[in-house]
């Protein structure tokens, strides 16, 4: 029977990609290892090999096409005796496998785009008719440390995979081509060791940027960042100190299990010395990680897989920063207030979009910043609305909503009409499998169910 | 005719080897003034001495130029002293005051001085040496010649971080020296005990990085050794590793009775390799000194050590607002704290 050859996902998060090349044509035999095409993902291109042997019978999916999905059938591979006419499309295999509620999707099988942009930006970091270019979050971070490269020469980039392999995220793309060796520096993998002499370089005078591949590997260099980096300018009574910033993706990415899927916001937010960002769109990444890079304190930069590929409008500036402890108000509302950050703001702002539809006003806030953290401005917000709900990826004991309840309970207890609701992840590891995963990670149906609850709706 | 007796006479002058025995005696005496402060509830916490080893440091210090930096674990009064940093603020910073190098916020364990280079005082055991490192890669990339010492114990040359570094700094041929001072016992735990290898500093061959074990309790020696390990790394030719056998008199912390080694063994080492002792005795041989001059010297340290103690004790403790400050290089408002 006539196989298909279906568009392979190549990484955790993959969702589509372009055929780039066809290595073989109709008619020719190919044997299991053969290399049948060539795919590009918005991070690498890599080889697709057959598995079964057989004879292309038909090419489906043109060299060249863009924005093929995963799972799609690209070509038809026939066994001795069958013929290309022997092949019909089976449409129900696309369909397949049903989801048991759509609204349970999880973040990774959203589409790659953002939510649509406020109809007017609230407050905004750069002046008015400032032209505004389609970027991603994996390109406003690669702009922003290039941009301050140039600008200083003691910046400097080093992780592993940084400089020839162009980021294992490809966050860095190019940066080793325009600055060299000396300045993209590939480590080899051993994260407490270049944590401690990144540090150590930062006491010396330069400005380090260490890339974690991800933030769950951070763990076995977290005592560089907290007892070295963090604590060293008090320590000296402000003699010296490590301007610095540890960056990479941070939180859960997809099918990836427990030790890959954690998010450390809470953690590190926790370090007096430590300033911590953690910004959801591309802008924010962009003038969050220029601030960051000329800070001169330690700063925590907490990415996300999943939103490197998202496109958001960048502002087209020379210089643009974005100054630490400004929460940005994405969505005025007059019913419940909504505080979130990085990943979280996607439910967040999903949320509040199913709530107008129901009636009900959100006013959706994007912390950014989580140290310092604007609470004036969440403050300010609940005086207004009366209702509060945080929405994290993190784990509930010790999350960062728990701390915000907590202070708005003693800086705007009268003004709370009802118990503030944190929403989290679940209080469980990582699951790998798909369905459990969707469970353990906060939901945009459970922000809206917090909201409702809050406005007891 | 009897064979002439073939002495090698130390290439050093009367006024290094006066200098030498000054210093080594200003760190016995300022670390037996620490020791007496903290029995009177002076000093506080944890406070590690470095009566014994001090032929290490000083014997360094006389291999470094200007502009060369260091970096040692919490055994670090010593080091201090030795590069040069006031005994008052050291001093002052052990019993917890204003005047001290971090105005009381440091203590023991946690002290620096950027005009000296000494960049700290670490406490946890191997951290400086990723850290010494990165002192060294940032004096590559600006390409300004300079070296960098990096002490750590026999203790710490068990922990991960330091192969991490080997590794890195023979990679990247960073001018960095790896200083070991085998006392021989990690807290309690003897180097039999704990550590495979009986020389230590062997375990940079499997790193291609070169090295040498050294006699810790001559100062002369350290200081040649020291040489060699300067003129490695400025030539470009990446890290240098001494290990340096040196004998702590005391326990491992103010806290450590040092059960667990016998009281003629640290006697033996007292009366037959004491550091300053020995350079004593070649001042006085050498007729480089007299005993009077030398007592002129000894008056003169102990002078320095009890003003160094009065100081301490007369600053005042640190103001209040002190807590609040030095969190953050440019002063973030603490509006959460």
């Amino acid at each position: 029977m006539a196989t298909e050859i279906l568009m392979p996902a190549l990484s955790p998060t993959m969702e589509e990609g372009t055929l780039a090349k066809w290595l073989v044509k109709e008619g020719d035999t190919v044997s299991s290892g053969d290399i049948l095409a060539e795919i590009e993902t918005d991070k690498a291109t890599m080889e697709f090999e057959a598995v079964d042997e057989g004879t292309v019978g038909k090419i489906l999916i043109g060299e060249g096409t863009e924005g093929v999905k995963v799972n799609t059938p690209i070509a038809v591979l026939l066994e001795d005796g069958e013929s290309a006419d022997d092949y019909q499309a089976s449409s129900a295999k696309e369909e397949a496998p049903a989801e048991e509620a759509p609204s349970d999707e999880p973040a990774a099988a959203a589409p790659q785009k953002a939510p649509a942009m406020p109809a007017k930006v609230l407050e905004p970091d750069y002046p008015e008719g400032t032209e505004m270019v389609q970027t991603t979050v994996r390109e406003a971070l690669r702009d922003a440390m290039a941009e301050e490269m140039r600008r200083d020469e003691d910046v400097f980039l080093m992780g592993e995979e940084v400089a020839e392999y162009q980021g294992a995220y490809k966050v860095s793309q190019g940066l080793l081509d325009e600055f060299g060796a000396k300045r993209v520096i590939d480590t080899p993998i051993t994260e407490h060791g270049f944590a401690g002499i990144a540090t150590g370089a930062a006491f010396g005078g330069l400005r380090p940027i260490v890339e974690f591949m991800t933030f769950n590997f951070a763990m076995q260099a977290i005592d560089h960042i907290i007892n070295s980096a963090a604590k060293t300018l008090y320590m000296s009574g402000g003699q010296m100190g490590a301007p610095m910033v540890f960056r990479g993706p941070n939180g859960a990415a997809a099918r990836v299990g427990a030790q890959h899927s954690q998010d450390y916001a809470a953690w590190y937010m926790q370090i007096p010395g430590l300033k911590v960002v953690m910004p959801y769109s591309a802008a924010d990444a962009k003038g969050l990680m220029k601030t960051a890079i000329r800070d001169p304190n330690p700063v925590i930069f907490l990415e996300n897989e999943i939103l490197y590929g998202r496109a958001f409008d960048v502002p087209k500036l020379d210089d643009f920063t974005i100054p630490f402890g400004k929460a940005r108000i994405w969505r005025e509302g007059s019913d419940a207030t909504i505080v979130s950050f990085g990943i979280g703001m996607q439910y967040a702002l999903e949320a509040a979009e199913k709530l107008a539809q129901d009636g009900i006003s959100a006013e959706v806030i994007d912390l950014r910043t989580l140290r310092p953290m604007d609470l004036p401005t969440v403050i300010e917000s609940v005086k207004k609305t009366n209702r509060l709900v945080t929405v994290e990826e993190g784990w509930p004991q010790g999350s960062v909503g728990s701390y915000i309840a907590s202070e708005v309970m003693q800086q705007a207890f009268d003004y709370l009409d009802a118990p503030v609701i944190t929403c989290t992840g679940k209080d469980v590891p990582m699951p790998y499998a798909a369905n459990l995963e969707r469970h353990a990670l906060i939901t945009t149906d459970e922000v809206v169910e917090a909201v409702k609850q809050v406005t007891y709706r | 005719m009897a064979a002439r007796k073939s002495v090698k006479k130390p290439n050093v002058s009367a006024e290094e080897l006066t200098h030498y025995y000054r210093e080594m005696l200003l760190i016995r005496r300022f670390e037996e003034k620490s020791g007496q402060l903290y029995g009177m509830g002076l000093i506080g916490g944890f406070c590690h001495l470095y009566i014994g080893q001090e032929a290490v440091v000083v014997g360094l210090e006389a291999a470094a130029e200007e502009g060369d930096k260091r970096i040692t674990s919490y055994r670090d009064h010593g080091h201090m002293l030795a590069c040069g940093m006031d005994p008052d603020g050291v001093m002052a910073e052990l019993t917890g005051r204003e005047g001290g190098y971090s105005k009381g916020k440091g203590g023991s364990m946690h002290m620096f001085s950027k005009e000296k280079h000494f960049y700290g005082g670490h406490g946890i055991v191997g951290a400086q040496v990723p850290l010494g490192a990165g002192l060294a890669f940032a004096d590559k990339y600006k390409g300004n010649g300079r070296v960098t010492f990096t002490y750590f114990g026999d203790g710490a040359a068990n922990q991960g971080q330091v192969y991490e570094t080997f590794n890195m700094a023979a990679l990247w041929k960073l001018p960095v020296i790896f200083v070991i001072e085998n006392n021989q016992y990690a807290m309690g735990t003897s180097q039999q005990r704990s550590t495979s290898s009986a020389e230590i500093w062997e375990r940079g061959k499997a790193f291609g990085i070169p090295g040498e074990a050294v006699d810790g309790m001559n100062v002369l020696s350290v200081k040649e050794a020291g040489e060699r390990a300067v003129a490695h790394c400025r030539s470009g030719d990446g890290p240098y590793i001494l290990e340096v056998k040196t004998y702590r008199y005391r326990g491992h912390s103010m806290s450590d009775p040092a059960k667990y080694r016998t009281r003629e063994e640290v006697q033996k080492m007292r009366e037959e390799r004491d550091p300053i002792e020995q350079v004593r005795d070649m001042l006085l041989t050498g007729k480089h000194a007299t005993e009077e001059d030398l007592k002129a010297i000894d008056k003169e340290i102990k002078d320095i050590v009890s003003k160094s103690a009065d100081f301490a004790k007369e600053s005042p403790e640190p103001a209040l607002d002190e807590l609040w400050t030095d969190i953050y290089a440019d002063e973030v408002p603490q509006e959460n704290a």
